[in-house]
């Protein structure tokens, strides 16, 4: 195991929309090696999160470290250099091919300038590979199925080589077993040192697979640690409204919740 | 239909290069002087070589160098200028029914121009005019693109709309001065003339004035290739590559604005060149800015003199202006796009 590194770090943070406010005093520090879920109901703050410590929302109090910087302070040239992300939305209006699209991610290195260099494209082939996409590699990413789209953006984020990757829903269009690829393939970038951070609303699946779960409500984090301390059936009473019994498997510790009930009002 | 390959895509540069070249060979041919095919390679020749004042007793050599190649050469630059601007917008904007003329950039740098015509400034410095045309269509592309911008996204609806709003507010604003003007005929008759659009009578002067903005433009747009290509995504998704989406706009709106103003100002009126030329060519090209850019500047002066060849092939006897062309072809392609659109334009 690699020693740990503090990747990402956030002190006290705010932000709101006009008088809204959406993420209230909010702390939290991240490090290497780590996969982390946010977890929380509809309307939680975890994309606005996402997005704090993307830089592309500015907190309006508080400050997001990208290790000893300011995230402020940063172009975003530098940052996209060090995060990468996956939105929520991966429409693709327009004729580029998946390894146009993947290229894309080498941007920040290439700049407006600069053609591909062979070790560019070598890293392009890489981020095909560990995403299964080498056969699409030429088709237009248009054409392609919501789960295959996903799996490009993911594929332009590993091109972009950053040690921090944050995914918005990443297998909210994925069928089960590109689910199961793909928090595979992410546990295995942070085993080799990433910091992965992925707003997931599948909590069963973010049990099996992070290591730490952040458990949002109201833009406050409510519950934080393994996923045995955080999915327990009073929080997500609490939280998530639900009703539910949470079993643990004595066989691999996976999580088991069956919801019954929604909590009446 | 599918995008060209790489090879396929070398030979369509290729292909447009070469019939602009043709295209510019016959316009140095054609026009009511007759003057032979097997002259005008020694007379472009000579011209080089002497003083064009000295040498100005041949009557051939002044209309090939005084009025045709100059007339040749600001149609291309403009049609450069315009469908460069086009393809920018569009990838700027997300949309491909963005241009100079449906935003109403156009009418904004006819706007400007015409309000320098009407205080007599243009006859001050011919620097006058063109820096009236940038200040409108500046103006008038900032107005548009923030009343439609929400978060930094242009929605397709409120930004087609806040463009013919302004179209149609700087074109009665135009209408109105030259009502004002109609009291000195002189003053009128030069808002009129070029209002109308085209590119007779086009001198040196106007050539000098395009070409450092033509070039010094281009160049500039085509460092922004990988840019346009992350915004075509989407403001979350060129943020997330690098792309500083806020200053590469600002630094966009500026150098388009500069040259729809210097196109319009040296050839008044000529609308729908930005709109058709860049949708076409990525239709064959597909969307990348790498080759769609300098597809559009080969692609617009094509466009433009040959529209400028056919219109004086085709009816030699009248002065039609080149706009009334451009619009009629382009203004039904426009509503074709709309038409086969319609499903995400929501208004």
């Amino acid at each position: 195991m690699m020693s740990k590194q503090m990747l990402l770090n956030c002190h006290n943070l705010s932000f709101g929309y006009q008088k809204q406010s959406v993420i209230k005093d909010l702390s939290l520090s991240l490090q290497s090696c780590e996969f982390v879920g946010l977890i929380g109901p509809n309307g939680a703050g975890k994309s606005t999160l996402l997005k704090l410590l993307l830089g592309l929302n500015k907190p309006n109090l508080g400050e997001v470290m990208l290790g000893e910087q300011a995230l402020s302070s940063l172009s975003r040239n530098e940052i996209a250099k060090r995060i990468s992300f996956v939105p929520q939305d991966h429409s693709i209006d327009y004729a580029f091919t998946v390894s146009e699209m993947v290229a894309m991610g080498r941007t920040p290195y290439l700049g407006n300038y600069r053609t591909e260099t062979s070790q560019d494209l070598d890293i392009i082939e890489n981020a095909l590979q560990r995403t299964d996409l080498m056969h699409l590699k030429d088709r237009h990413a248009d054409q392609l199925s919501g789960g295959e789209r996903q799996r490009v953006f993911i594929a332009r984020a590993l091109a972009q080589q950053t040690e921090t990757l944050l995914l918005d829903e990443p297998t909210a269009s994925l069928d089960l077993c590109h689910q199961l690829e793909l928090m595979n393939l992410i546990s295995s970038l942070t085993a080799e040192g990433h910091l992965a951070v992925a707003a997931i609303h599948d909590l069963e699946l973010a049990s099996r697979y992070c290591t730490r779960l952040v458990m949002l409500s109201e833009g406050a984090i409510v519950a934080e640690g393994t996923p045995v301390e955080v999915l327990t059936a009073d929080n997500l009473k609490r939280y998530f409204s639900i009703e539910a019994t949470v079993a643990v498997s004595d066989l691999d510790g996976s999580i088991r919740i069956t919801a019954h009930n929604p909590v009446s009002p | 239909m599918t995008a060209l390959n790489r090879s396929g895509k070398t030979l369509f540069f290729i292909l447009i290069s070469a019939l602009l070249i043709i295209c510019l060979c016959f316009g140095l041919l054609l026009g009511p002087a007759n003057i032979p095919v097997s002259k005008i390679p020694s007379l472009l020749l000579d011209s080089l070589f002497t003083d064009l004042e000295a040498s100005s007793s041949d009557w051939m050599q002044n209309i090939l160098i005084d009025v045709r190649l100059p007339r040749l050469l600001v149609g291309a630059l403009a049609g450069s200028c315009l469908a460069i601007c086009g393809a920018v917008m569009q990838g700027m904007f997300r949309n491909p029914l963005a241009s100079p003329s449906v935003l109403g950039v156009s009418s904004g740098a006819s706007l400007g121009a015409v309000i320098a015509l009407y205080l007599g400034l243009a006859s001050v410095s011919v620097w006058i005019l063109p820096l009236f045309a940038f200040t409108g269509a500046g103006l008038t592309l900032f107005i548009v693109y923030h009343i439609a911008s929400q978060r930094g996204h242009a929605a397709v609806g409120t930004l087609l709309l806040a463009g013919i709003a302004m179209a149609a507010l700087n074109s009665a604003l135009s209408s109105l001065i030259l009502a004002l003007s109609l009291d000195t005929w002189g003053v009128g008759q030069s808002i009129i003339y070029w209002t109308m659009g085209g590119l007779e009578g086009r001198t040196w002067d106007h050539v000098l004035l395009i070409t450092p903005f033509a070039l010094i433009g281009i160049y500039l747009l085509l460092h922004y290739t990988r840019s346009l290509d992350a915004l075509l995504l989407g403001e979350t998704h060129a943020s997330s590559i690098g792309v500083d989406v806020a200053r590469t706009r600002r630094h966009l709106l500026l150098i388009t604005s500069c040259l729809v103003g210097a196109a319009i100002s040296v050839c008044g009126g000529i609308s729908f060149i930005g709109l058709v030329v860049p949708h076409i060519l990525r239709l064959i090209l597909g969307p990348h800015h790498r080759y769609l850019l300098p597809a559009s500047a080969i692609g617009g002066a094509l466009t433009l003199v040959a529209a400028d060849l056919l219109l004086r092939s085709a009816l030699p006897e009248k002065t039609i202006p080149l706009g009334v062309i451009t619009a009629a072809f382009g203004a039904p392609f426009f509503l074709y796009l709309l038409v086969r659109q319609r499903w995400s334009v929501r208004l």
